[in-house]
C-alpha cells in the first residue's frame, strides 16, 4: 500500500471527525501518521487504537471516534485493503442498531448524499389527550443531527434566563462593594511601604442558582420530550447544578443520566431509566413524591424551579392545588412553561391549569416549539406581558 | 494525662460510646471503628434530629480529645474557616516600626507575617500537634455551604494540610478524627464523599429507641417510656412530611414527665404533638381521632407483647 494513499485516508478520516465535532487539527493527521508508523500496526484493532490515542483528547469523544471508525472504514473497504497484505483472514463486519453519535457520524460523511427519513416514534393518537392509565414503555429518541447540535449550542449560549443571578453570602472583590477588604488593603499599602492607605472593598458575589427542572413526560407532552431534554443537557453542560426530573404517572430522577456529555448519550439513558414514556399524567402525585423525596435535597440555595408541563391533568383535586403550594413555598422562583399555551387569546379553562395558575411566579408560554430557538426564547428576559398568572386568573373568573 | 487508646475493635466502640451515653447500632459502631483505625473521615448522612452532630461529641469525650466543630453556612470562607490575620494588631505594629525609624520594608513584611498575627479559625485549629491526642473536628452541616468551600475542604481532607501563602504549608503532625454531617438538603459531590467513609444514620428500631430514652431521660416510668417509643414507632409509618426524630422523641418524653404524665392518653398527645411534629399539615393531619386510633393500636400491640 502506498504511503500516499494512506497519508490521504487519514486526512479524509480526520476531516470526518472535525466535521462530527471533534476538534482535530493537522498536527494530529501527522501524528497520526507517525504513530500508525511507529506502532507498526498489523490488524484493524492496532489501527483503531492507535488512532484512538491520537485522536481522542476528551472521553465524550470516543464514542464519536468509535461510530466514524466503523463507518468511514466500513463505507470504503479500506481497512481490508489497508490490511490485506498483512492479514490474511478477513474480519466481519458487524452492523449494529444505531448508536449515540451514529447520526451525526452519517451527516458528517455524507453530507448532502443522506435524506434518510428518521422514523418518528410519537403515537400521534396520544397527543392532546389526557389519560391516567400507566402506559409503560420505553423510548427511543431520533439522534441528533451535527446540525441540530450546532445549532442548539448557539442557541443556549444566547439563553439569558430570567432567573440568571443572585447575590450569595460569599463576598468577592469588588470596586463597587461597601465592606473593606482589609487583607487586601493592607497589602496593597504595604507595597507601597505602609504610608498609603488604599482602601479596598468587597462585596457580594453573585451567581447562577441552581436549577430544579420538572419535566412532564406524558402523552400529550409527547411530541415536545425530546426537544425539552435536549434543552435541559445543553443547560445542564453550561451550569452544573441543574436537576432533572421525568414524571408522566410516576418521578424518576435522571440528573446523573443527563449529565453525560454526548446528547445522544444522555438521551439514551434517559430513554433506558424512565418507564412511563407518553403514557397518562398524575401531576399531583408525582409532585406529591417529589415535594417528599426530592425537594428538600434538591431545592436548597435559593433554586429555582422549572415546571414544564402542560397542566393537562384529568383528576385536578385539592391534592393538586396541596402539591403546587408546597413546591411554591420551597423553592424561590416558580417557572411554568406551557407549550400548550401558544395561542393569543388563550384562556386557562382547562381545570388542571386553572389549579395550578395561582401557584406560579411566572407563566412563560411558547407560542411556536420547533426549535431549541423558541424555547430559549420563551425563557429569556423579562416575563411576557398579559401572561401574568393571577391576571389570567382574573380575566377567567 | 495519659491518651485514650482508640477502640481495639468493634465491640470496643460499642463499649467507648455506651459509657458516654451514645447507644449506637452495630453497622454505625463498624464504621466508626474502620475509621479511627484508616485515620478516614466519617461522612454522616441523614435526617435531622437522628443524632449525627452528637457522634462527634461524645468521640471527642470518650476519647479525652479536644472538638473542634466548624459549623457552616452560605457564605463560610477561608478566613472564616481557616485563617485570618489580626490587621489591627498589624497596623498598630507597622505604625509602631514606623515610628522608631525601623523602616526597613522586607522586615516589617516579615515581622507582621508571623504567627503571632494569626488568628487560627477551626481548620487549622484542628491541624496543630495537640498532647492529648490529634483533636476530633466536626464539620457539621456541609451540605449549608457552597461547592466552593466543599472543594476547598478536599485538600484539607485529603493530606490534612493547608497552606498560609504567607506563613506555608501547616501540616498535621498526626491527622485529626473527621466527622463530616450532611442534612442532605443538597447533594454533596461525589470527590468529598470519595475520601471519607459513609454512613447513613437511620431512625432505630424500637429496641434501640427505647435504650437511648431510658439513657437520656433516666426519671422516666417504664410504661410510659415504652408506650413513648411505640407511638413514634408508628408515627414514623405514617405518611407525614417530616417524621419525628429520635430527638424528638427525648423531647417529647422530657415533656411528658414535666406534665407529670404516666401513660399516654389521647387529650396528652394532641396537646404536646407541637413537640413531635414541626409541620402544619402533619399536625393538621393528625386529628383527634386519628390519635386515638394509632394510640389503641400501640396499646393493643403492647398487651399482646406482655
Amino acid at each position: 500500500m502506498a504511503d500516499g494513499r494512506l497519508a490521504d485516508n487519514i486526512l479524509y478520516f480526520a476531516r470526518a471527525l472535525r466535521a462530527a465535532g471533534m476538534p482535530v487539527g493537522p498536527g494530529s493527521v501527522l501524528d497520526a501518521l507517525t504513530a500508525l508508523h511507529v506502532a507498526q500496526v498489523g490488524n484493524r484493532d492496532d489501527v483503531y487504537w492507535t488512532l484512538h490515542a491520537v485522536f481522542v483528547k476528551r472521553r465524550e469523544h470516543s464514542i464519536l471516534f468509535d461510530q466514524a471508525f466503523r463507518i468511514f472504514f466500513r463505507r470504503r473497504g479500506l481497512m481490508e485493503k489497508m490490511l490485506a497484505a498483512m492479514l490474511p483472514e478477513t474480519l466481519p463486519s458487524a452492523p449494529k442498531p444505531p448508536e449515540a453519535g451514529a447520526q451525526r457520524i452519517q451527516d458528517a460523511l455524507f453530507a448532502g448524499m443522506n435524506q434518510r427519513e428518521r422514523e418518528e416514534q410519537l403515537e400521534i393518537d396520544a397527543r392532546l389527550t389526557v389519560s391516567d392509565r400507566e402506559v409503560l414503555q420505553k423510548k427511543d429518541f431520533a439522534q441528533m443531527t451535527a446540525a441540530e447540535i450546532a445549532q442548539a449550542k448557539d442557541a443556549i449560549a444566547r439563553l439569558v434566563l430570567p432567573f440568571e443571578f443572585v447575590r450569595t453570602r460569599r463576598l468577592a472583590p469588588s470596586r463597587h462593594g461597601h465592606i473593606i477588604d482589609v487583607r487586601r488593603t493592607l497589602r496593597a499599602s504595604m507595597k507601597a511601604g505602609g504610608a498609603v492607605i488604599d482602601l479596598k472593598y468587597v462585596g457580594p458575589r453573585e451567581k447562577e442558582p441552581p436549577i430544579v427542572a420538572l419535566l412532564d413526560i406524558s402523552g400529550s407532552m409527547s411530541q415536545y420530550t425530546r426537544l425539552f431534554l435536549h434543552f435541559l443537557h445543553a443547560v445542564t453542560e453550561r451550569e452544573k447544578r441543574v436537576t432533572t426530573f421525568l414524571f408522566g404517572t410516576r418521578l424518576t430522577n435522571v440528573t446523573r443520566s443527563i449529565r453525560q456529555r454526548d446528547p445522544d448519550e444522555a438521551l439514551a439513558a434517559c430513554g433506558a431509566n424512565v418507564a412511563d414514556w407518553a403514557g397518562g399524567t398524575r401531576i399531583a402525585t408525582s409532585l406529591a413524591e417529589f415535594n417528599k423525596r426530592w425537594a428538600r435535597r434538591v431545592l436548597g440555595q435559593g433554586a429555582v424551579a422549572l415546571l414544564i408541563t402542560d397542566g393537562l391533568e384529568r383528576d385536578a383535586d385539592d391534592t393538586l392545588s396541596f402539591e403546587m403550594d408546597r413546591l411554591h413555598r420551597s423553592c424561590r422562583r416558580l417557572i411554568w412553561l406551557n407549550p400548550l399555551l401558544r395561542f393569543e387569546g388563550f384562556e386557562p379553562r382547562a381545570k388542571g391549569v386553572r389549579t395550578i395558575l395561582p401557584h406560579v411566579d411566572e407563566l412563560r408560554p411558547i407560542h411556536n416549539l420547533d426549535a431549541m430557538r423558541d424555547l430559549v426564547r420563551a425563557l429569556s428576559g423579562a416575563s411576557v406581558k398579559g401572561h401574568d398568572p393571577k391576571e389570567m386568573l382574573r380575566r377567567v373568573a | 494525662m495519659p491518651v485514650t487508646p482508640l477502640p481495639a475493635s468493634i465491640d470496643g466502640t460499642v463499649q467507648l460510646l455506651a459509657k458516654a451515653d451514645y447507644i449506637a447500632d452495630r453497622s454505625l459502631a463498624t464504621v466508626l471503628y474502620l475509621a479511627l483505625k484508616m485515620g478516614r473521615p466519617i461522612f454522616l448522612e441523614g435526617e435531622a434530629g437522628v443524632g449525627k452532630t452528637e457522634i462527634a461529641k461524645v468521640l471527642a469525650a470518650s476519647l479525652g480529645r479536644k472538638l473542634i466543630r466548624l459549623q457552616c453556612y452560605e457564605g463560610l470562607d477561608v478566613s472564616a474557616a481557616v485563617y485570618e490575620w489580626n490587621y489591627g494588631a498589624q497596623m498598630i505594629a507597622i505604625r509602631l516600626a514606623e515610628a522608631e525609624g525601623g523602616g526597613d520594608r522586607e522586615r516589617i513584611e516579615h515581622d507582621v507575617f508571623s504567627d503571632k498575627f494569626l488568628i487560627k479559625r477551626p481548620l487549622l485549629q484542628a491541624l496543630e500537634p495537640d498532647p492529648d491526642g490529634a483533636p476530633v473536628l466536626l464539620i457539621d452541616e456541609i451540605d449549608r455551604t457552597d461547592e466552593a468551600f466543599e472543594a476547598f475542604l478536599l485538600e484539607v481532607l485529603a493530606d490534612f494540610q493547608v497552606t498560609v501563602p504567607e506563613l506555608g504549608t501547616v501540616k498535621a503532625p498526626s491527622p485529626p478524627i473527621v466527622v463530616v454531617t450532611s442534612n442532605r438538603t443538597r447533594e454533596v459531590h461525589d470527590a468529598l464523599k470519595r475520601r471519607c467513609l459513609y454512613h447513613w444514620v437511620g431512625y432505630p428500631d424500637a429496641a434501640r429507641e427505647l435504650k437511648i430514652l431510658r439513657t437520656k431521660v433516666p426519671g422516666i416510668s417504664k410504661k410510659l417510656s415504652e408506650q413513648v417509643v411505640a407511638f413514634v414507632q408508628a408515627l414514623r409509618k405514617e405518611d407525614l412530611f417530616k417524621v419525628p426524630g429520635v430527638a424528638e422523641t427525648l423531647d417529647w418524653a422530657g415533656a411528658l414527665t414535666e406534665l407529670d404524665a404516666v401513660a399516654l392518653d389521647p387529650a396528652t398527645v394532641s396537646d404536646t404533638l407541637g413537640v413531635l411534629l414541626k409541620y402544619q399539615d402533619d399536625i393538621a393531619r393528625l386529628d383527634n381521632s386519628k390519635v386515638k386510633a394509632l394510640l389503641d393500636e400501640v396499646k393493643a400491640e403492647m398487651r399482646a407483647a406482655e
